[in-house]
């Protein structure tokens, strides 16, 4: 597009389309970002869930405003409300389903994503900035699961949220007076209800989209990574086009469409034959009303969010005079954030984990094998051996950001090859 | 993704088909089609979110009017509301009735052929099931209003009661039915209904 707007080089069009194209880049805009927009050749599978996420949003957006046309947000009616959706709406269980399974759905699908950049190094430069906004959205996300999780007002959504806002009373000082801002009253209660809910339907999903796309503009401007974590455009031909890419409209978006159908059969399996997952994607003591008087007997949150939790419980010990509630939150605020600064602690001379030595590939196993168990541990009860493996292996999490500056300069790399294989 | 596969299972002989382009014109349009089909599936549920939840058809449910105390010449009070709207239940005299079927030629659509704007039963003079009694939904048919019941102030032409609305001015006779030269197009509409004695009617 540079190169457009320089020579002002006309786009190729006619009859609506010139028209529309002297007053609205639509063809240059469909050619940048689509037609022209070149894929390497060999992305695999891995690469199909950064378009899922794209799916699993829209599939958010159009449920939630149709949720919102039937639910209520406050105390008295949030949960008979919900009920009324669920029972006497016109596929209302339905749509409700399609977004409470959606929600774990988008993370499932952001993490694989995640992955994926994590092992053939998509964080590299030139690409730190496409990572960070990346970062930015899963920040946003999980602050938009958070508020979404108190809406249907059940009681394990109101200790949740019970339990989360009171982690900001950790904050030193000023804690205790930011806690009661945050809820706007002296307790969980309808009011932290509204604003959550006028968060989670407009705010967030404002930012969401607007970093979405500044995601997407970034990615197309630097182009996207591949396995082998090469740039294509080292290698052109004379129109200037990319050897190893082929076009992004229509063979990576045919590509999209049948991983959006595989994805749709096990979506679809979910949603209609086990929607709670067990309690997983819906906890049980959801199903009660909230009540400020009763905690139910085991507090979990949401599956997705479990890891962290489990990092939160980690800290059970004060440190440099402060207590152990604050040094939880310090950690569960750096396990999130400390992705962010992957583009500079990587310091080795390839990208991908194709060619990186075997330090990078145990490092990134153990951070998957840690993330899992991390995840496994939030749900249990805090026992003694459960707490002292969430310390060791919140360890383990952190040694594979704290430790790569040094495993990746010291370890053998293989030789990057000139051209995509 | 590439051309080969095509070119190679395309049967020989046949040029149009030799490069492939029409298994692939088939494969996009079948694939097109079964998209297609997959959308207007996947809106369904979305469509249907917005038709009336068991509440609003619980709340729509068929109301019961009893009609012993009504006396001939009067109207309902207070007024019944079926799905909401308003219901007018008149007794009609004999003297209306006999009007009814003479005094016509003012009226816009005498024999009711409006098919939408009454149940089979009420296509006569009188528009309703028994003679005595006819019963209305309280809306004009021109913009919603609710016209009112002029009992006392008759018709000037016909010398009958009937229902005025005041918005717009659009005049009705005792069976509901318009007078010409008025803004609304059509008879008021006659809900369905049925008898389930001589003094309980069963709106909806």
């Amino acid at each position: 597009m540079a190169e457009n707007q320089l020579n002002q080089k006309p786009v190729e069009s006619s009859g609506l389309m010139s028209w529309i194209d002297a007053r609205f880049p639509a063809t240059e805009t469909f050619e940048y970002h689509m037609s022209k927009y070149y894929a390497p050749k060999n992305v695999n599978w891995l690469y199909l869930f950064g378009w899922l996420a794209t799916f699993v949003l829209v599939n958010q957006l159009i449920t939630g405003i149709w949720l919102t046309m039937n639910y209520v947000p406050s105390g008295d009616a949030a949960f008979a409300s919900v009920e009324y959706i669920m029972r006497d709406v016109e596929f209302g269980w339905l749509i409700r389903y399609l977004h409470s399974t959606g929600a774990s759905a988008f993370f499932l699908v952001v993490f694989l994503h995640m992955f994926r950049a994590l092992a053939y190094g998509s964080y590299r430069g030139p690409r730190e900035l496409v990572w960070l906004i990346g970062m930015a959205i899963f920040a946003v996300l999980m602050i938009e699961g958070f508020f979404g999780y108190l809406l249907p007002w059940g009681n394990m959504s109101y200790w949740g949220a019970q339990v989360i806002v009171s982690l900001v009373g950790a904050v030193p000082v000023v804690g205790p007076d930011l806690m009661e801002w945050v809820r706007g009253d002296f307790l969980m209660s309808d009011v932290a209800l509204n604003r959550f809910f006028a968060l989670h339907v407009v705010a967030l999903p404002i930012v969401l989209l607007g970093l979405v796309f500044v995601h997407f503009v970034s990615l197309h401007h630097v182009g996207s990574n591949n396995p082998d974590g090469i740039e294509i455009k080292k290698n052109k031909d004379e129109n200037g086009v990319p050897l190893d890419g082929i076009p992004f409209f229509p063979y990576i978006v045919v590509h999209d469409v049948d991983a959006t159908v595989r994805f749709l059969f096990v979506f679809c399996l979910v949603v209609f034959f086990a929607p709670e997952m067990g309690g997983y994607f819906i906890e049980k003591p959801n199903f009660e009303v909230a009540n400020p008087l009763k905690t139910p007997d085991h507090i979990a949150p949401v599956w997705y969010f479990t890891p962290y939790y489990a990092m939160l419980r980690a800290a059970t010990f004060p440190l440099f005079g402060m207590d152990a509630k604050f040094w939880g939150l310090v950690t569960m605020g750096a396990a999130v954030i400390i992705p962010a600064a992957l583009p500079w602690l990587d310091r080795s001379p390839v990208k991908s984990m194709r060619y990186k030595g075997w330090p990078s590939r145990i490092a990134l196993g153990a951070l998957c094998v840690s993330f899992i168990v991390l995840g496994w541990l939030g749900l249990q009860p805090a026992t003694k051996t459960y707490t002292m493996l969430a310390q060791l292996f919140t360890l383990l999490y952190f040694a594979y950001f704290v430790l790569m500056p040094w495993y990746t300069r010291v370890e053998q790399t293989k030789p990057e090859p000139e051209r995509v294989t | 993704m590439s051309t080969g596969d095509a070119v190679h299972d395309a049967p020989t002989g046949d040029s149009s088909n030799s490069d492939g382009t029409s298994r692939r014109y088939f494969l996009i349009q079948a694939t097109s089609v079964v998209g297609a089909a997959g959308a207007v599936g996947a809106a369904w549920p979305f469509v249907s979110y917005w038709s009336p939840s068991e509440k609003a058809k619980a709340l729509g449910a068929p109301v019961k009017i009893d009609v012993s105390k009504l006396a001939p010449g009067e109207m309902l009070s207070p007024i019944v509301a079926w799905r909401g709207k308003p219901v007018f239940v008149v007794r009609r005299d004999a003297e209306t009735l006999a009007s009814l079927e003479t005094n016509t030629e003012m009226l816009a659509d005498p024999d009711s052929a409006v098919a939408e704007q009454q149940p089979d039963f009420a296509v006569n003079a009188w528009r309703s099931e028994r003679k005595e009694y006819g019963i209305f939904l309280g809306i004009c048919t021109h913009l919603g209003c609710s016209p009112k019941y002029l009992v006392t102030d008759n018709f000037v032409e016909t010398g009958q009661g009937g229902f005025f609305c005041p918005c717009h001015g659009s005049r009705f006779d005792m069976a509901g039915r318009v007078v010409k030269g008025v803004p609304a197009p059509s008879n008021m509409e006659v809900p369905p209904y049925r008898f389930e004695s001589d003094t309980v009617v069963v709106i909806g």
